[in-house]
This record gives structure tokens, sequence and C-alpha cells, in this order.
């Protein structure tokens, strides 16, 4: 008989799989990975907020998301610094101010669970948070997906076929902070990105369509998601580090697929 | 008959200097002007304005109602991390059967390249897939923004020529942008000379002659546009007594 948890942990393991297999391959194609990996490290110090006004972390961490992906919008605007010296700067600024106000807060916090998941202990609420989240995610990007796929390929073409450029890209910023606030339970913080990234990276040297290299991703996300369950239950390892290094290990064994699909 | 698009005293001030000034331009059915100038002059601009994604500070454009255009951008890099064939990116967002992507291949001569995945594809491939794309749902105007930049001669020759045809087997008209002055004076009817504000306009060899064109380009350019219209008026004749 398998425990009720480990149910509650694979259902929430796969949909994170699903969602970041969608999301991550536009992190891919449109390198959002680092703007992914900023919003996580920010999100710290939306879970210190959620505490401190005792509401839903998964809302303060979108809410807090949001304000930052703003914050970074227009600091973008004044053109002064290039977007990786920004997120740099407002990524571990916010990590830092999270991390002191936790300290400060002097409440029983699990700082570990939160910078690298903890996918055994996810309860009901959280399960509704990611299916409506990233049930959400996915339907946007269905809807929008030949206008984002074609806007990523090339800019002026799409918005000369009347795509609305600006407003996608927004779309996408928003996108990922409901990714980001969703997932960080089950892999962590510091490692979204990577789970964003890994499974579509890995499924790049498989596919001949965006469509195919989505599906994929989404197939070796479910497959790493719930074999890394299985090892962090056994092992008795943090679920994120587990998550990840099952799915490098898949990206490790396609990798040198690339050689005969290179040209494709 | 009414022009298809046109741009009245069009003005665009950017950091207190006008990027564009008081511009004012037609398109007309059967047109082929070619938009010429140095770089910055702002003629990706006045494209930008007269396709509708930038709104200038003042001046305004008019189009036919549902004018179809068909757009030609200036660069184009893609990703090794999309895997896309060309077939599928013809397809992106249009609803057309299959049927007439093949058609538009064939025309520009892609026909071979449908299964390919985009990003092996050399800058002549791409560009003519590119024109292949705008091409699709018929326009009645082509917009093209240096279409042959980063083509080697051998290959700019190649899309000028297609591009020729194309006007010359279609009911459309063309607005391009360019920067290759001899390939440009023989294929086009009509070339402004743009530098903030038009300088100059007419038939090529008209132009080739005004002050402001010898002024923009010196005095060498002129003469050397004069050898190419030269020998452009004896091919032509030749195919017209054919």
């Amino acid at each position: 008989m398998i425990e009720l948890f480990i149910i509650k942990a694979l259902i929430a393991g796969v949909i994170v799989a699903l969602v970041a297999g969608f999301m991550g391959c536009f992190v891919v194609w449109r390198r959002m990975a680092y703007f992914g990996d900023s919003l996580a490290h920010s999100a710290l110090l939306g879970i210190a907020l959620g505490v401190m006004l005792n509401i839903s972390h998964n809302l303060a961490v979108m809410i807090s998301s949001i304000c930052f992906a703003a914050f970074l919008v227009w600091l973008q605007r004044k053109k002064v610094f290039a977007t990786d010296t920004l997120l740099g700067i407002l990524a571990h600024a916010a990590l830092a101010v999270g991390v002191i106000t936790i300290t400060l807060l002097e409440q029983r916090i699990d700082l570990h669970g939160y910078l690298f998941g903890d996918i055994l202990t996810v309860g009901n609420e959280q399960l509704w948070w990611l299916g409506i989240g990233g049930g959400f995610v996915i339907i946007v990007l269905f809807l929008n997906w030949s206008s984002l796929v074609l806007m990523t390929i090339h800019e002026d073409l799409a918005m000369a076929e009347n795509v609305r450029v600006a407003r996608l890209e927004i779309l996408l910023m928003f996108l990922m902070t409901i990714v980001v606030a969703v997932s960080i339970k089950i892999v962590g913080i510091l490692l979204i990105a990577s789970m964003l990234v890994i499974a579509p990276a890995a499924a790049r040297q498989l596919a001949r369509s965006p469509e195919v290299m989505a599906i994929i991703a989404c197939l070796i996300g479910t497959i790493s998601v719930v074999s890394g369950i299985y090892f962090s239950f056994e092992l008795d390892t943090p679920s994120g580090p587990t998550i990840v290094a099952t799915l490098a290990a898949c990206f490790a064994v396609l990798f040198p697929l690339s050689n005969f699909y290179r040209k494709t | 008959m009414s022009p298809l698009i046109s741009a009245s005293s069009v003005t665009v001030t950017r950091d207190n200097k006008n990027i564009l000034d008081n511009v004012s331009l037609d398109v007309g059915v059967r047109d082929f002007i070619t938009i010429l100038g140095p770089n910055g002059a702002g003629k990706s601009m006045l494209l930008k304005c007269l396709m509708g994604f930038f709104k200038p500070e003042s001046g305004k454009i008019d189009k036919k109602a549902q004018l179809r255009i068909g757009y030609v951008p200036q660069q184009f890099t893609s990703e090794q991390t999309m895997p896309i064939t060309v077939e599928r990116f013809l397809q992106l967002r249009k609803n057309v059967p299959m049927g007439d992507i093949i058609a538009v291949a064939t025309e520009t001569n892609i026909e071979t390249l449908l299964q390919k995945p985009l990003h092996i594809l050399s800058g002549g491939e791409r560009q003519r897939i590119l024109l292949a794309r705008s091409l699709i749902g018929d326009p009645e105007v082509l917009v093209l923004d240096e279409p042959a930049q980063n083509l080697d001669i051998s290959g700019q020759l190649a899309f000028y020529k297609l591009l020729e045809k194309i006007y010359t087997t279609r009911a459309l008209s063309i607005l391009m942008v360019s920067h290759d002055l001899h390939m440009v004076m023989a294929t086009t009817k009509q070339v402004i000379c743009l530098f903030h504000h038009i300088c100059c306009s007419g038939e090529p060899q008209v132009v080739t002659r005004d002050p402001e064109f010898v002024s923009l380009f010196g005095h060498d350019m002129a003469e050397m546009m004069a050898v190419y219209q030269h020998g452009h008026n004896h091919t032509h004749s030749g195919h017209s007594h054919d």
C-alpha cells in the first residue's frame, strides 16, 4: 500500500514537470533562465513577507515576484545597465534581505525546505495552488503558442503580423512568476531554474518541431520527477536536488545524441 | 486611383532630434519604390510607421481598408535551440492549405528546403524563405527592409532577380529599403532618397543627376549609378524585343 503523502508528492511532481516542460521551452528559446533564477531568489523575500502578514506563501511569492519583475522592467527601460547586471543586483539583494528578514522574525521557518524543496510534505492546499496555477500557465501558453513561437523566431515579423509582442513578453514574465510561486515547495528556490532548463535542453536533441520538443520535455521531466521522488524517499535525501540530479542524468545520456541530430 | 498607403507630413522625434522630418509618401498600385539613404537616416523607422507598428509624433498614415501587406524584415538569425522546419515556419499563424505553401515555395525556389530545419540554412536561403512567407495570403503590397543585407554579391543578385520576377508576375506594389544601390537602380521604378527628410525622389536615372543625391552619396557614386543605369537599359530593351 502506497502512503498518501507519496501519492500527493507524485501528483505535485508530475504537475511541476508538465508546467516546466512547456514553460521551460520558452525559457531555453528566449534565454530567460537567469530571469527565472532571479525571480526564485527574490521569492525568499516574498516568503518572509507571507510569514509576517500571515498569508499564503504562494500568494506572497507571486506578489513579490510581480513587484520584482515590474521593478526590473522599469530599470531595463532606463537602459543604463545590461539585464544580467540588473538581475545580479536585484536577485541577490532580495535573497539577502529575505534571509535577514526570516532570521529576524524568529519564527520556526524551514529555510532548508524552501531552498531545496520538500516535496514529501506537500499538502492539499499546495496541490490546489499547483493544479490551478500550473493549469493556467499551460492553457495560456497553449492559446498563444504560435504567436509566441513566431515572435521568438523573429520579433519584427511577428509585429508585422499583428502579434502584440510587448504584451506577450509581459505575459511570459507573469507566467514565470506563477511557475516560480507554485513550484518552490517542490524543487526549492535554488533549483527552479534548472528544473525549467534541463528537460527542454535534453528534449532539444530529439525534437524536430517546437511542439514535440515541449512534449518530450514534459516526458523527461515526469520520468525524472517520479524517479527523483523514489530516490528521495528511499535515500532520505532532499527532493529538489534529487530530482535535479535525475534530470541532469537524463540530459547527460541524451546529450551525445546531439552529434547525430546536429542537422535537425 | 487612390494610393494603397499614404503618409503625410510624418515626423518622429527621438532625443530632441527629428528622425523623420515631415516625410510624405504615397505607395500606389503597381508602384516599385526604393528608399535609399545612409545609415541612421530613418529608413527603417519610416517603414515601421507605414506598417503601423510605430505611431509618429505628428502626421498621419492612411491605408486602403483591409490592405494585405507582406513584410520581409531586416535580419534573421535562427537559434539552434528552436527546432522548426521551414514548412512549419511558413505555416505558423497562417491558416492556409498546404497547396498554397507549396505554390509560394515553388515561386521562390525553396521547395527542396521545406523539410529542412530553419537554423542550418544559408543567409540567401533564409531571405528567400522570408520572401515566401510574405507572399502567403496574396499581398497587395510587399514591404522589404534591406532584404539582401549580409548576402554576398551573387546572393544579392539572385534575390533581386527573384524580386523582379515576383513584381512582374504578381499584381503587387513593392516598397523597399535598400543599401544595394547598383541592384536597386536596375530593378526599381522610383527612388526616394531619405536623410530624415526626403532629399529627392523620382525615376532612378533622374535621381542620380539630382544635386541632393550627389551631395548625399558623392560624385563617384552618382557616376557609378549612371553606368549601372546604362547597362540596365540595354538588357531591358533586349527583353522587350523578345
